[in-house]
């Protein structure tokens, strides 16, 4: 395989000079994004509390991170300085891409962040609540469009849980896929669609505004005066959260010294403070609590996907 | 306080020694790494970005509108030296401006892409701070079935001013709209085309098709042919500077491509490449040295950079207004915002007006000193193709390949052999089609056009369809809609029934050299 060896030599031309690499995070995504964002403000926060001299984000883009995630399995194997960013979004796209690499596949260490989705419709529309929504729903499922990420994410998630919960035909929702939150924004602002549901974050400028009335928040609680689903009658609970993993093949050891050094993060002032400037709730949970939490997660993602008809 | 007011107290503040150096630092910083082959404005940005955390936040956000103008600017050098755009919305400036290096007019192509830039920089970032309310009502307005209108009128147009035949232009546009058919469908989430390869489930590379088929096709060309054929490489032919003939040919393009660019940026779903293709379809049309076009016109470089930047100033029209990040960089300085505790969006204009006027004002700086900084360097620039033929085009591959590479994650230098070589294997692969569709007479545009625009088109038409519950006449509903087909309408009539006419001396020229 000369084309190898000719593409070895030419990363070793390119590579960023090596450092005595502490931490190595992949964001499995474009610069800019949820995940790369995570990965860089652990970065910060690593470097900022002397837990790692050195840290490194690589971004590696593409289908929902498990583009990343099949590299960061094949590259670092045993490597316990290699740490990945995921999240729920990634649950979804091993199952929608039949992606042959999982979660399973790594060592998740722990769950740091999340962000509930809230419900938006613009301020001039006819749906005040979300009983209004639910009845339009229950009326003509395909009447109410909504306007979120991409299918099979998170957003088209909660949309189809709340088909369900409120017996309408998951499959017949009328979900329109925007490629990031900006584009369903402006959907929603321009009133092109019935409602929007994404992030808390997405949406709150506009929301304080007075520009979008914000129906219902999708996670366990209320957030100010926006009742959560359960609440507003609805009972669905969904959470877009996120989490970081170390690779496979890693000794009980080396788990147990990521898993303190994550902690140490996440516990820290300057993680904290990260998390209120970015408005990002804090939903840390490692260890045992959260390998059966992951399970969990990724059963209802599987059972709701196939409601919808993205998994077969 | 008034418009002009917080204007100028901005102003005041950017132009503090402090704040200038950092500006200076921002803007060589952001050139030197937009020059980088691959390397677009996000990337710059994003890697940049920890440096400027260390200031305070008025020299942090001067620092930073240096980097993004740098970038942008280092992106169209490439473009036009090298024939190896660094972005999906340089790919135009590379049609021409790198004919025009070629032929030794390298020095008026980058002049007219640095001032083309500082105008249409300048006369966006004055609309961006009075009128940007107002642009952002309009642009909202716009929904899935406007959007598919203007994807339509950017196809006719397009169409139209790429390559002599249309048979062999349409052919090229439809291979482009077959590859952009590859990946994960954005409404259905299942996987088209892919074959079971992970690779293809984002879809082709915008830039890995653009570069392959621009820098690797050509090298493998020249490789093949240039045997007994002499050098046609000039590095300078006639004055590095512009002549006052290149300046009355690029003062209407400059003003047109602004003019198309801003709203085109300010658009959600619009995005900065179609700007550019609609500038250079303008300039082909209105020309007056059609002959040119294809062959290194000047009109070709400088509407579409004008268009370009106006369009990144347009960007920052829904980004401060609504919050709404509309392209890569933009997100990536809303995660620049953050770190200050701003929050972009229909507030920030009355809860932290001085910043905002202090980056406005700093975008005015940074475009100033951009092309106080560049112009003299282009003397330099253009020396590049002083190098040898042989040793010139080995660069380019080199450079073309490390940039394909460096975009698709290759800069952690941990890279084991799977979606790195795979992603080699499609720039030599496309590199390939790219010999043959020059071989064959085939223009190369319309198959990166067909790639950007395809996508597009089809999100929006499902879009609007899936909203009407699959009534196609919510397609012409909208006034804006409407407009928009009776512009591409007229695009197409009024040349024929000029032909017809036999007013288009133009027209029948052209439509004699067809093949």
């Amino acid at each position: 395989m000369n084309k190898l060896f000719v593409a070895a030599l030419l990363t070793g031309a390119l590579a960023v000079p090596a450092y005595a690499a502490d931490y190595t995070i992949m964001a499995p995504a474009s610069p800019g994004g949820g995940w790369d964002q995570t990965a860089r403000t652990m970065q910060e926060a690593l470097q900022a509390e002397g837990i790692s001299g050195n840290v490194q984000v690589t971004n590696v883009p593409g289908a929902g991170g498990t583009i990343g995630l099949a590299q960061f399995v094949n590259q670092s194997t045993g490597n316990p300085d290699a740490l990945i960013v995921g999240g729920y979004v990634m649950v979804g796209a091993v199952l929608t891409n039949m992606s042959p690499v999982t979660l399973a596949d790594v060592t998740p260490i722990a769950r740091l962040i999340g962000e509930a989705d809230v419900i938006v419709v613009p301020a001039a529309s006819e749906l005040k609540t979300m009983d209004d929504l639910v009845a339009k729903l229950k009326a003509d499922p395909g009447s109410v469009s909504w306007a979120g990420g991409s299918a099979g994410g998170v957003d088209h998630i909660a949309a189809g849980l709340i088909a369900k919960a409120v017996g309408v035909d998951p499959t017949q929702i009328n979900y329109i896929a925007y490629s990031g939150g900006g584009e369903a924004l402006a959907a929603v602002l321009g009133g092109q669609v019935t409602v929007g549901i994404s992030g808390v974050g997405e949406f709150a400028s506009q929301i304080e505004a007075g520009d979008l009335r914000a129906l219902a928040v999708t996670g366990d609680t209320a957030v100010g005066d926006i009742p959560n689903l359960k609440d507003a009658g609805v009972d669905v609970a969904v959470t877009n959260w996120r989490m970081v993993a170390a690779a496979p093949g890693i000794t009980d050891e080396q788990k147990a010294a990521v898993t303190a050094d994550i902690e140490k993060m996440a516990m820290s002032q300057t993680w904290k403070t990260a998390l209120e400037t970015k408005g990002w709730t804090d939903m840390y949970m490692a260890g045992a609590d959260f390998d059966a939490q992951l399970a969990k997660d990724i059963e209802a993602t599987s059972a709701i996907l196939k409601d919808v008809g993205l998994v077969q | 306080m008034d418009t002009f007011g917080l204007l100028y107290e901005g102003l005041l503040s950017a132009l503090q020694w402090q704040n200038l150096i950092y500006a200076f630092i921002g803007v060589t910083l952001g050139t030197a790494v937009g020059v980088l082959p691959g390397i677009g404005p996000a990337l710059t940005v994003a890697l940049l970005l920890p440096v400027t955390y260390k200031l305070d936040a008025a020299g942090s956000l001067i620092m930073f509108a240096g980097i993004y103008y740098g970038g942008m600017y280092g992106g169209s050098t490439t473009s036009i030296l090298l024939n190896t755009p660094g972005e999906s919305a340089s790919i135009v400036t590379a049609l021409e401006g790198n004919k025009m290096a070629r032929k030794g007019r390298g020095g008026p192509a980058l002049a007219t892409a640095a001032i083309g830039s500082f105008i249409a920089g300048l006369i966006a970032t004055l609309a961006l701070a009075f009128i940007a309310p107002w642009v952002v009502k309009i642009a909202l307005m716009f929904g899935p079935a406007d959007y598919f209108a203007l994807m339509v009128l950017a196809f006719v147009t397009v169409s139209a001013a790429f390559g002599d035949s249309p048979l062999r232009g349409i052919t090229a546009l439809f291979i482009g709209l077959g590859l952009g058919l590859i990946g994960i469908d954005l409404q259905s989430g299942q996987a088209r085309l892919a074959f079971g390869i992970p690779d293809l489930l984002d879809g082709i590379e915008v830039t890995t098709l653009a570069v392959a088929l621009f820098a690797i096709g050509e090298t493998l060309m020249i490789a093949s042919t240039s045997a007994n054929v002499k050098d046609e490489v000039m590095a300078i032919k006639g004055s590095v500077w512009m002549t006052l003939e290149d300046w009355k040919r690029s003062w209407a393009p400059w003003l047109r491509g602004t003019a198309i660019g801003f709203p085109i940026g300010a658009m959600p779903a619009g995005g900065a490449e179609i700007g550019t293709f609609f500038s250079y379809a303008a300039e082909r049309q209105l020309t007056k040295h059609p002959e040119e076009f294809g062959e290194g016109a000047i009109e070709g470089v400088a509407g579409p950079e004008a268009a370009n930047n106006a369009s990144a100033a347009g960007t920052l029209v829904p980004l401060l207004t609504l919050g709404l990040p509309t392209s890569a960089t933009a997100a990536i300085m809303l995660a620049g915002f953050q770190q200050f505790g701003l929050q972009p969006g229909p507030l920030l204009f009355t809860n932290n007006a001085s910043l905002v006027w202090a980056l406005i004002a700093s975008l005015l700086v940074a475009n100033f000193m951009l092309v106080v900084l560049n112009l003299p360097l282009v003397g330099l620039w253009v020396r590049l193709l002083n190098i040898p033929k042989p040793w010139l085009y080995g660069g380019i591959l080199v450079f073309a390949t490390l940039g394909t590479l460096g975009a698709n994650g290759a800069m952690s230098g941990h890279l084991g052999p799977i979606s790195f070589s795979f992603e080699l294997m499609m720039l030599l692969a496309f590199g390939v089609l790219g010999y043959l569709l020059r071989l064959f007479g085939y223009p190369i545009a319309p198959v990166v056009i067909g790639l950007i625009l395809g996508p597009m088109a089809e999100q929006q038409l499902r879009r609007a369809l899936a909203i009407s519950q699959g009534d196609f006449t919510a397609l012409v509903h909208s006034p804006i809609a409407i407009g928009l087909y009776v512009i591409a309408a007229a695009a197409v009539l009024v040349p024929l029934w000029l032909r017809m006419r036999g007013k288009g001396d133009v027209l029948s020229q052209m439509a004699a050299d067809e093949d």
